[in-house]
């Protein structure tokens, strides 16, 4: 089941490459098909999952690869991944409904995202560190095609630094993974079983530095302050859809390696840590809020916030290094919180970056100040947008909203001093309020006046992403009724 | 003890190939010399399928006990004569028809045979004699295009060979003096007892010698000239082939040695040095082959890694053996690019490639991460369980600088990735009639691409066959 969610998109990618007379519209439109079949096998294994014991994965699948070194074909899922494995569905077939319209050698373009979807599916669903390894490093390459062959502006540069700057990352990952592997006995790269070894119990100087090489590898991926600054320029040269799959999906790879790597297998070190990942997470949200608030560029700002989006989801899972005996239920309810965050900024950002997109097809600029009264003659793209950026800040009955509230609740209860972070909230509010202002109210003029609405594909591939968000936000309950037990789960493997 | 000639018999079936091609290739006219590239295949063929035969066995003194074969000589059998057989695909396009050409599938011949014979080597007497076989050819094979920068190319290669020989008999000779004898199952323990000077000096001695074979640090000098001036074929072997026989051989040389002195450091060292030299050096090259020329010197840096736990962790030699064939596959791949264009000699000129030729286009990426160890393909296998290897054997700093110098490796690859992927170029660079690719070269491109992809995914088979 997981190999064919996995692999499907893959095998649709390399027809299409095999069929060069295709037509671009046939292409575009295999593509749509294909990764709706995937989102819809993707439902079908959500319908039939249950979860699992603690410590174990469901729909498991193994098979032998490099047995050399214990490292095997072995894929799983749990209350973390399943929610972005569906997540990721979801916003790859927004983006194929978006991109039906493009016209710049649709045929590979569609074979590069389905290549991607394969990727970020197997990574959600690895459960052998060189498998994740694997995943992650051919999404970097993957997105480095996006960016360089679809791009706009100072593509090729952006799609370099971005390169570099990433797979700097994937390689301190790949030190870490190794000296996993070393620590193990026997060596095993196999992710259940480190976390139940859990190979540097008391060893705190060696741990930390694996732990060390770990963190420095998620968190350029995720991104985090220090390391964001690959990010800007990255989505502001993307394609629309390559930009919503770079902040809905990839970053997602980072905040995903925390929960499912690093605390599980390293929680001693995780806790001696727990404070440095805190305040990492709170100058993340805070900075990136702030930087955020200074820019003019629509698209920029999207990227900024994602800093600040993501700065939540390491306080969470760095107050949940915190251990005591009487917060263990406000340490779950943080790390639910962290998870329901992923899923739920790459719902909004996805579909923000998508309308960003939008405006550079319309008025071939991000600039906020180029427009103004943009609800005059685009009100269904004003509507869309003001539910995206208030989706974004944070509204109740939003999907932001519940993760942010969980993330919260559960940081001040393990550490009041996180509430610093909440600055952050206001910052994000104060931004959203003054793009949506300057782009949207006031005399209809510059690059407003002649503004074409959404169209129908626009509409399609937006509108389910904020509709989810809206959903999620009204009824949680059967999210959270998978994420909880792992989060559960989660925060009682980081106290051993 | 005894002669065994029969475990030798991949080495004799390529040097008897080797002495038919040239003899035939005297008799055969000029447009029938095709005649001597089928013959040579055809020993090269033979020759691996004798090994594979032979593969799964313990090791097997032969030549009384100065030469072994053993999973190392099998492996490194088959890679060199396959490696050695995609080199005769890439010269199909540029040297069939050439005044030389039966001349320089002999020289390819014996230049393998050499190789192999330094592979098995458990001699240091043998070892010279390898080193002889395999250089000596290489040095006519660089000259043999007759073009100004071939015989500047030659010459250095030929004066550094001279150099080093003598460093590696000097070697040789001391390690003799102190030991009075060349064989490595008596040398262990009577090193152990020799004066560690005289020990330290021959082994430097000997090692250097070996580099020069394998083009890393301080052997290094003739890599990027050789790999520029020469032909593209040649060019291909020479980065490729030699480095077989000289790994396994410096491996042997390591692992033999009594653990006296800090043998794994000073070959962490050099494979330090190989690596940041070659990935420096190769930054700002413009000419595709001297890129690649430069990393090849990088690569021996990440072959040493291996070498430098030898005997230290069971990972060492399986890694090692894994990384060798990886990087033959994949070299070959990026270099059958270069053969397939082969007027294109900036990387500039490769502008649209992308776009021209999909195939040769996705062949040359998949060849460049692959050098770089992306995944899935071979080399990332190799990488993985050299820099494990070297974990395992105490040496975890040298697996962290292999992963710095990688990511500093990526820049110069990127560098010629971009322009085959690079956007706005006019329709007339990335027509198919735009680039006109040699057909043989872009086909060895393809399979040799496809190969490195099916290696890595298939890692977990061929570790199997090496660990034996």
């Amino acid at each position: 089941m997981l190999s064919l969610i996995v692999f499907l998109p893959l095998a649709a990618a390399l027809a299409l490459l095999a069929l060069p007379r295709l037509g671009d519209t046939a292409a575009r439109w295999a593509w749509v098909a294909v990764a709706a079949a995937d989102l819809a096998l993707v439902v079908a294994a959500w319908l039939r999952y249950e979860t699992p014991t603690a410590g174990r994965l469901a729909f498991e699948e193994q098979a032998e690869w490099i047995p050399g070194v214990n490292s095997s074909y072995h894929l799983g899922v749990d209350g973390l991944s399943l929610p972005l494995i569906a997540m990721t569905a979801v916003i790859f077939l927004a983006c194929a409904i978006f991109a039906l319209r493009e016209t710049d050698r649709p045929r590979l373009q569609a074979a590069l995202f389905l290549f991607l979807q394969s990727v970020s599916m197997g990574l959600f669903v690895a459960a052998d560190l060189i498998l994740f390894f694997v995943f992650f490093d051919l999404s970097i390459v993957g997105m480095y095609f996006v960016i360089a062959g679809w791009g706009h502006g100072n593509a090729a540069r952006s799609a370099m630094k971005f390169f570099l700057y990433t797979f700097l990352g994937s390689l301190a990952l790949l030190v870490g993974f190794i000296g996993l592997y070393i620590a193990a006995d026997p060596h095993t790269f196999d992710m259940v079983e480190l976390a139940e070894q859990t190979p540097f119990a008391g060893s705190s100087l060696a741990g930390g530095l694996v732990l060390a090489a770990i963190l420095i590898g998620l968190a350029v991926k995720t991104p985090t302050v220090p390391f964001h600054t690959w990010l800007p320029p990255a989505h502001t040269d993307a394609p629309a859809i390559g930009s919503a799959v770079l902040a809905g999906v990839l970053l997602k790879m980072g905040t995903y390696g925390f929960v499912r790597i690093a605390m599980p297998m390293l929680p001693e070190a995780w806790r001696d840590w727990a404070w440095v990942i805190i305040v990492v997470g709170i100058v993340s949200v805070v900075y990136g809020a702030l930087v955020a608030l200074a820019q003019t560029n629509f698209k920029r700002m999207v990227a900024y916030t994602s800093v600040n989006h993501m700065g939540y989801i390491v306080l969470a899972v760095g107050a949940a290094g915190l251990v005591a005996d009487d917060t263990a239920q406000a340490r779950s309810v943080a790390v639910t919180g962290a998870v329901t965050q992923m899923v739920s900024h790459g719902l909004i950002t996805g579909a923000l970056f998508l309308l960003a997109g939008v405006l550079q097809d319309r008025a071939a600029t991000y600039d906020m100040d180029s427009y103004g009264g943009l609800a005059g003659p685009a009100p269904r793209f004003a509507a869309f947008f003001a539910v995206g950026a208030f989706a974004s800040l944070g509204l109740p009955g939003l999907s932001g909203f519940i993760a942010e509230f969980q993330i919260f609740t559960g940081s001040i209860a393990a550490a009041p001093v996180t509430a610093v972070a909440l600055v952050g909230i206001l910052l994000t509010a104060a931004l959203f309020l003054r793009a949506l202002q300057r782009i949207f109210t006031g005399e209809t003029r510059g690059r407003s006046v002649g503004f074409t609405d959404l169209r129908a594909a626009e509409v399609w591939s937006v509108g389910p992403l904020l509709v989810l968000s809206l959903l999620i936000g009204v009824f949680p309950r059967p999210l959270l009724a998978v994420i909880e037990p792992a989060a559960e789960v989660a925060v009682e493997l980081v106290g051993r | 003890m005894a002669m065994r000639p029969l475990l030798l018999l991949p080495e004799i079936v390529l040097f008897l190939g080797g002495l038919t091609v040239l003899v035939s290739g005297s008799f055969l006219p000029r447009t029938r010399q095709w005649v001597t590239r089928v013959i040579a295949a055809v020993a090269l063929v033979a020759a691996a399928i004798l090994a594979a035969v032979d593969l799964p066995g313990s090791a097997q003194p032969a030549m009384e006990g100065t030469f072994t074969v053993d999973t190392a000589t099998g492996v490194a059998r088959i890679v060199a004569a396959l490696g050695t057989l995609i080199v005769l695909a890439l010269a199909s396009d540029e040297i069939a028809g050439s005044p030389r050409e039966s001349e320089t599938y002999a020289l390819f011949l014996f230049s393998t045979t050499g190789t192999l014979v330094l592979a098995g080597a458990d001699d240091l007497l043998v070892v010279v004699v390898g080193f002889l076989l395999a250089s000596i050819p290489l040095y006519g094979l660089i000259g043999i295009a007759r073009t100004p920068r071939g015989a500047e190319a030659a010459m250095k290669t030929y004066l550094l060979g001279a150099l080093f020989g003598i460093l590696l008999l000097l070697g040789v000779t001391l390690l003799y003096g102190v030991s009075a004898t060349t064989s490595y199952a008596d040398l262990t323990d009577r090193l152990a007892e020799a004066p560690q000077g005289v020990v330290a000096a021959g082994v430097v001695a000997v090692l250097g010698g070996l580099m020069f074979k394998a083009g890393g640090v301080p052997g290094h000098f003739w890599v990027p000239d050789a790999a520029e001036g020469a032909g593209g074929a040649v060019a291909a072997f020479l980065t490729t082939v030699p480095k077989i026989g000289a790994m396994i051989a410096a491996y042997r040389l390591i692992a033999m040695l009594p653990d006296t002195l800090a043998w794994p450091l000073l070959v962490a060292v050099l494979a330090v040095a190989s690596m940041t030299l070659g990935n420096l050096a190769a930054y700002w090259q413009t000419d595709p082959r001297r890129l690649l020329g430069w990393s090849t010197v990088s690569q021996v840096g990440y072959l040493l890694v291996p070498v430098a736990v030898a005997g230290r962790s069971d990972l060492a030699l399986p890694a090692l053996l894994l990384y060798l064939a990886g990087y033959t596959v994949t070299n070959l791949a990026a270099f059958a690019v270069t053969t397939a264009l082969p007027d294109r000699r900036d990387l500039d000129s490769y502008r649209g490639m992308g776009r021209a030729r999909p195939w040769l286009g996705a062949s040359l990426v998949v060849a460049l991460l692959g050098l770089v160890g992306t995944p899935p393909t071979v080399v990332f296998a190799g990488k993985l369980t050299t820099t494990a290897a070297a974990w395992d054997g105490g040496l975890a700093w040298l697996a962290v600088l292999v992963f710095v110098n990688t990511v500093v490796s990526l820049f110069y690859y990127l560098r010629w990735i971009a322009p085959v992927y690079g956007r706005g170029e006019p329709p007339a660079r990335t027509l198919p009639g735009a680039f006109i690719p040699a057909a043989w070269s872009a086909t060895t491109a393809v399979v040799t691409a496809g190969l490195s992809l099916a290696l890595g995914i298939g890692a977990g088979v061929l570790w199997r066959v090496f660990s034996v």
